[in-house]
């Protein structure tokens, strides 16, 4: 269940024209996979529903589950979200 | 038409500046020898209003500002803070408290999280009460600082530490990075001095011999390897001095490029430094923040390249560092224009290595610095 980590603010700036990942003194500017990506993640939904959604969403780009789940781990890693 | 559109694509392109730094006050309980603010800040009492900080909150965030910090001074002797606060989680902004935990109570941190702060940066002087309370100047400060740690962690916010590094408690690196550890901090910033404000006129008694900040950054990185081993989430970010680097740090990402700060008088700057250079700079009461912003001849002076001198002007690293710091190269050259001395082309390199010199071989105690405080201060202005 991917979650972001406290601290960590997730939403969309007209001025830069993206989705930021916002955190402690920091700022993060996302380009439109991951900030479509990362719009889902609300600490209720599982990766699967997650991947499900952004299916439906994009039907033209095809099974996204590696995609989708490669980017959350990455995020993951970079301690932007939890997962479980 | 034509003439104007060919001479805007000639002139830099000046993005947003997505980071404003709010400084409420000058006022602090504490009296750390290396604050950032002007030394002669006791000159300087006038803060803006209420209304005027809110006004400006807004325009920043018109602008597209995002990342918002509430500092000082000590931000926490505003009375209004927590009005400022909710105005800025209104605007959408991310918000910042960056404290010294002396005003702060259990009851304020909850309220400020309610009212839509983001995180709060406690700063710590040393990782024992003895030394953290002689270098801030005051007798209760640690115990004050861990209880507010706490409390911050408890109210579920981010826990960032901060501890401002020197040749007095650079020894304490893994005790700094241990008791991090058992605060539960989520980030821990070990920010060596930066010599500005009162940090340059204690220079001398303050900076690091290149023997300790090599063996601080051994410490550093074994238990950044330990923490990862561990699967720890605590991130250290080490900020080591520039005096020990060839080439200049690319400051503030640019002249005007992201930060604006605002001093509690309303004089608006491109750095939290840039006060004690000699160039005229905006103030937000009489001029809006976007005129000051693009307009203004203070933000545009060290824009783009063309005000270089040599060696940057035909430095191939130039869009890389952009010179480097602008009041570095002011206090330690007097003109502001030149190289920042702490790169190895610098003409004046060798005050770089002086000061290098220097810290091998001083013997400052920590009762020899001046600290910061108003009778201090006022001494930078009457002579």
């Amino acid at each position: 269940m991917p979650k972001f980590r406290p601290g960590f603010r997730f939403q969309w700036e007209p001025a830069q024209n993206a989705h930021v990942l916002l955190y402690p003194e920091g700022m993060v500017r996302l380009n439109e996979s991951a900030g479509a990506i990362l719009a889902e993640v609300d600490g209720q939904r599982s990766v699967a529903d997650i991947v499900a959604a952004l299916e439906q969403r994009f039907p033209e780009a095809g099974p996204l589950a590696d995609d989708v789940t490669g980017f959350l781990q990455d995020a993951e890693q970079q301690h932007w979200i939890t997962l479980s | 038409m034509t003439g104007t559109e060919s001479a805007q694509a000639s002139a830099p392109k000046i993005g947003p500046p997505l980071w404003l730094l709010a400084e409420l006050t000058y006022r602090c309980p504490l009296q750390c020898p290396y604050c950032s603010n002007p030394l002669d800040y006791a000159q300087n009492d006038q803060e803006l209003t209420t209304e005027q900080w809110v006004s400006v909150l807004r325009q920043g965030r018109e602008m597209g500002a995002a990342q918002l910090g509430f500092s000082g001074g000590e931000p926490l002797v505003r009375q209004d803070l927590p009005e400022l606060i909710t105005e800025a989680r209104q605007l959408g902004y991310y918000s910042n408290l960056i404290t010294s935990g002396l005003g702060l109570t259990e009851d304020k941190v909850l309220a400020f999280r309610d009212a839509g702060l983001d995180h709060i940066q406690v700063s710590f002087q040393a990782s024992d009460p003895e030394l953290n309370n002689a270098v801030a100047g005051s007798r209760k400060a640690f115990e004050q600082k861990l209880a507010m740690a706490r409390a911050v962690k408890d109210a579920g916010y981010p826990m960032v530490l901060n501890f401002v590094i020197h040749r007095h408690n650079i020894h304490q690196m893994t005790d700094i990075i241990d008791l991090c550890e058992r605060l539960g901090a989520d980030y821990v910033e070990l920010a060596t001095c930066q010599y500005y404000g009162w940090a340059f006129k204690n220079r001398e008694g303050l900076m690091p011999s290149k023997a300790q900040l090599i063996k601080a950054e051994a410490e550093v990185n074994e238990r950044r390897r330990m923490l990862s081993e561990a699967g720890s989430a605590m991130k250290l970010i080490f900020v080591t001095p520039d005096y020990y680097e060839e080439r200049p740090k690319a400051c503030m990402n640019g002249w005007g490029s992201l930060f604006l700060t605002v001093a509690p008088d309303g004089t608006a700057l491109p750095c939290h430094s840039a006060r004690l250079l000699p160039i005229e700079f905006p103030n937000v009461q009489s001029q809006s923040l976007q005129s000051i912003w693009y307009d203004s001849p203070g933000f545009n002076h060290y824009r783009g390249d063309s005000w270089m001198p040599e060696p940057c002007r035909s430095c191939d690293e130039k869009g890389k560092d952009f010179g480097g710091c602008r009041c570095q190269a002011y206090l330690l050259t007097g003109n502001a224009d030149n190289a920042d001395p702490v790169c190895s082309k610098s003409p004046e390199h060798d005050r770089i290595l002086a000061a290098r010199r220097a810290a091998d071989h001083a013997t400052a105690g920590l009762e020899d610095l001046s600290y910061r405080n108003p009778t201090n201060s006022r001494l930078f202005y009457r002579g």
